[in-house]
């Protein structure tokens, strides 16, 4: 493109039109692409998660055919973990690091164009199979061998390989970018004790996801190849061990639990010090705990496969592993109290959410503690009291963090607040609805309901918290419309936010809201941890505004985008066929040497 | 565009000062080269795993010649040290150095390739396919997925070549030469383990 000037001056006015908003590589817009896409997949699993809960809201109901209850149980997991939650984090890594750091973009702004591309194009593929002969339904973990094309003759597994594998291709190159940009582009002075705990959690998470990644990644290779080619990774009648599968699987899905809460974790270390009027409590042991976690969270994956019979020393061993990573877990949940602990506290929406988080995400951790014991666990597993489980840190613990992220940053992203009193509506009738909808779970999880099944019998004494629980799902459906509609009315018609509504302590609130494309308008100076709250680092920080001289930023580029469609074309290709891989083949390496020589001819 | 716009674009890149002096391209590779330690680990610990549970043969004792992989072994050995010389010839400054080097690397790199297509075609004769049984999947899976690495190289040190032809590959690019170096070296190091475990230790 000889159109893409090399240098943006400051004066230059930001572009709109779709089409800069194709070639974007501005951090602060793709942040924003990932964060609208994540929220319609959020609805999208939500929607698959009410059809779930109405279909159990009575025994022996017919909403949905045993067959459709199978594909909705996967896609409902894998939309919410791959194309929400995973996504959603990447929203605030993409919006809030470079802030966060004094840079002015990511290390690889166009790699950054391109991870969010992927993961658009491999979403819609693994969504396609709903209308292109049914969704995958041999749920989220897939294990073997119930993959194999014998018990499941359908192209729904082929469409969760592939896309989980294109998935994987766009997490990877968030994670290289933000592993360098947060080592290489911190401003001068932002030691690596200097920086915000939601800076450190996201360095950890991405360190999770480069190595975990390329775990899943051979796994999915292996049951393609056995499900394309008729090869026996996972065929046990050739001498293969099914086993295989879930240690490959674990050994990414353990890391990726932590791929997921480990966002919000910082999100919330970033809010309470800001509503309580004081720093965090402990920042290095937080900063500390949150490391020891992602080590510890490569030792643990086999307490997902107690029931399998794995003898008593692994057993033994993956028992006290993560008995062990509850430490540090309860040691940040203690330096989230002690940050309260005599604050002047402003329950404003997104402190409600964050204190939300704790209680939840405590409640979570207490039930997961407990299925660390291999005895307890044998009564637990695949009932629903693992359901209940997962959904308190997940929907408890992620997603309250999320929502605590989003009220809190939102001023920041547009310029404007969103309605309080909105929020705080949405904030109960969401935490009413939560604790309706999973609480009773742990019971009839110990009662012994199976997950995964379609239906129960009346005389199992199900039948009111069942009832309840679904009642409770669907109570969180107008909590949700209640934040979109304050998100849709605020970004019109918000009260102007300014650069700090809040008080906030670090260096994204010294700069306008929304804040300029170059972010900083010179690359600001850190002289202690909370910069914004001591007085004369709180001057050298909101010095950053005062512009010296052009500033360089790098051009818009539609490589990344078309690189992206190569990738997922030449993947999906194993499926589709050779006429939809070859031109994604030509495609990819088309967008690969543009991207490389680019500006080209 | 003219040659001047590309380094232009090239250093207002590099321009910027790092928080750790560490350049962010070479940063960023040796993070993907711990990612890809961890994608064939899990392709060799697969391996490992499954060896000896074969029902039906060929299995690898039966099959692997040894002499004909040692040999390409050292070719792609040979490799890494012909890709040190382009590096060293691109920092003199060294252009027609840094085509021959490079040219050496990617034919030796094609050696290899070739020699591996050689190695699977007899194979495949003598019986043994991805489906025969589960020495053959891991097998070409793995083996599979590293010669298709050796590949992209091959192909990134012909671009590379193509390049110091044009005359754009001075010393202000060495570090073009020296990460794919670290590609080089990296895929020669994962050889030289899977040439120990699978064909070493039967």
């Amino acid at each position: 493109m000889a159109t893409t000037a090399a240098t943006v001056h400051a004066a230059a006015p930001s572009e709109s039109g779709l089409w800069s908003w194709l070639t974007t590589v501005d951090h602060k817009r793709i942040g924003v692409l990932y964060g609208v896409t994540a929220f319609i997949f959020f609805l999208i699993g939500g929607i698959e998660a009410l059809m779930i809960r109405i279909q159990l809201m009575r025994p022996d109901m017919n909403f949905v055919s045993p067959d459709v209850y199978n594909q909705l149980f996967t896609m409902h997991a894998t939309t919410m973990i791959f194309l929400a939650v995973m996504p959603l984090s990447a929203s605030f890594f993409n919006f809030l690091i470079p802030l966060m750091i004094g840079a002015r973009d990511v290390a690889f702004p166009r790699l950054n164009a391109f991870s969010y591309w992927v993961f658009l194009f491999g979403a819609i593929f693994i969504n396609l199979s709903f209308v292109l002969g049914g969704a995958p339904d041999a749920g989220w973990f897939g294990y073997s061998n119930l993959t194999s094309k014998q018990y499941s003759p359908g192209h729904g597994v082929d469409f969760w390989a592939i896309g989980l594998q294109i998935l994987g291709i766009a997490s990877l190159a968030a994670g290289f970018n933000f592993i360098v940009t947060i080592i290489n582009l911190r401003a001068p002075g932002m030691k690596f004790m200097r920086m915000p705990v939601f800076v450190w959690m996201t360095l950890v998470t991405s360190f999770l996801i480069i190595l975990a990644f390329p775990v899943i990644t051979v796994a999915l290779v292996f049951l393609t190849f056995d499900r394309t080619v008729g090869t026996n990774f996972f065929i046990p009648t050739a001498g293969a061990d099914p086993l295989l599968w879930q240690h490959l699987f674990w050994l990414f899905g353990h890391p990726e639990v932590y791929i997921l809460i480990l966002p919000a974790m910082g999100i919330v270390s970033e809010v309470l010090p800001t509503f309580s009027r004081k720093p965090l409590f402990g920042y290095p042991v937080i900063v500390y705990s949150g490391i020891f976690i992602g080590f510890m969270g490569w030792g643990v994956w086999s307490h997902h496969m107690f029931s399998v019979g794995l003898g008593p020393l692994a057993d033994s061993f993956f028992a006290l592993s993560t008995m062990l990573i509850a430490i540090p877990t309860g040691v940040k949940i203690f330096n989230w109290l002690g940050t309260m602990w005599g604050g002047r506290l402003e329950l404003k929406s997104a402190m409600l959410f964050a204190i939300g988080f704790i209680i939840l995400f405590t409640m979570g951790g207490l039930s997961g503690f407990m299925h660390a014991s291999p005895p307890a666990d044998l009564q637990q597993t695949d009932t629903y009291f693992v359901v209940a489980h997962i959904h308190y840190v997940l929907f408890g613990g992620a997603i309250m963090g999320i929502f605590a992220g989003i009220y809190y940053w939102f001023p920041k992203m547009t310029g404007r607040m969103l309605d309080e009193r909105l929020g705080k509506w949405h904030f109960w009738l969401q935490m009413i609805a939560m604790n309706l909808a999973f609480f009773p779970m742990h019971f009839v999880g110990l009662l012994g309901m199976p997950r995964r099944v379609y239906t129960y019998s009346a005389n199992m004494g199900f039948n009111e918290m069942n009832f309840w629980s679904t009642v409770g799902a669907l109570m969180i459906a107008p909590a949700i419309l209640i934040f979109m509609w304050n998100v849709l009315s605020s970004v019109r018609n918000g009260k102007p936010a300014g650069n700090d509504p809040w008080g906030g302590a670090t260096l994204e609130w010294a700069i306008p809201s929304p804040p300029p494309v170059y972010n900083f308008a010179s690359v600001p100076e850190v002289k202690s941890l909370d910069p914004l709250w001591h007085p004369e680092s709180r001057e050298a920080a909101l010095a950053s505004n005062q512009m010296h001289g052009p500033i360089h930023m790098p051009p818009s580029s539609h490589w990344p985008l078309v690189s992206a469609l190569g990738v997922a074309m030449l993947l999906s290709g194993i499926l589709f066929g050779w006429y939809v891989g070859i031109p994604g083949l030509i495609l990819m390496v088309v967008g690969i040497y543009c991207w490389a020589f680019e500006p080209c001819d | 565009m003219s040659g001047t716009a590309v380094a232009a674009h090239d250093s207002g890149h590099e321009a910027h000062p790092t928080s750790t002096g560490l350049n962010s391209r070479k940063m960023v590779f040796w993070a993907f080269i711990g990612s890809e330690c961890m994608l064939f680990g899990s392709l060799i610990a697969t391996y490992l795993v499954y060896r000896g549970r074969d029902k039906v043969g060929p299995h690898p004792h039966e099959i692997l010649n040894i002499p004909f992989t040692s040999f390409s072994a050292f070719v792609l050995l040979m490799s890494s040290l012909t890709m040190v010389l382009a590096l060293a010839a691109v920092q003199r400054g060294n252009k027609r150095g840094t085509q021959i080097w490079l040219a050496a690397t990617a034919l030796l790199g094609m050696v290899f390739v070739g020699g591996q297509c050689y190695e699977f075609t007899e194979f495949y004769l003598e019986g043994l396919k991805l489906q025969t049984n589960l020495f053959g999947a891991t097998f070409y899976v793995l083996t599979g997925f590293h010669g298709t690495h050796v590949t992209v190289g091959v192909i990134w040190l012909w671009s590379l070549f193509i390049l110091a032809g044009k005359g754009k590959l001075g010393p202000g690019q060495s570090l073009d030469v020296e990460i794919c170096g670290l590609y080089w070296h990296f895929v020669d190091v994962v050889w030289i383990a899977i040439f120990t475990l699978i064909y070493l230790i039967q």
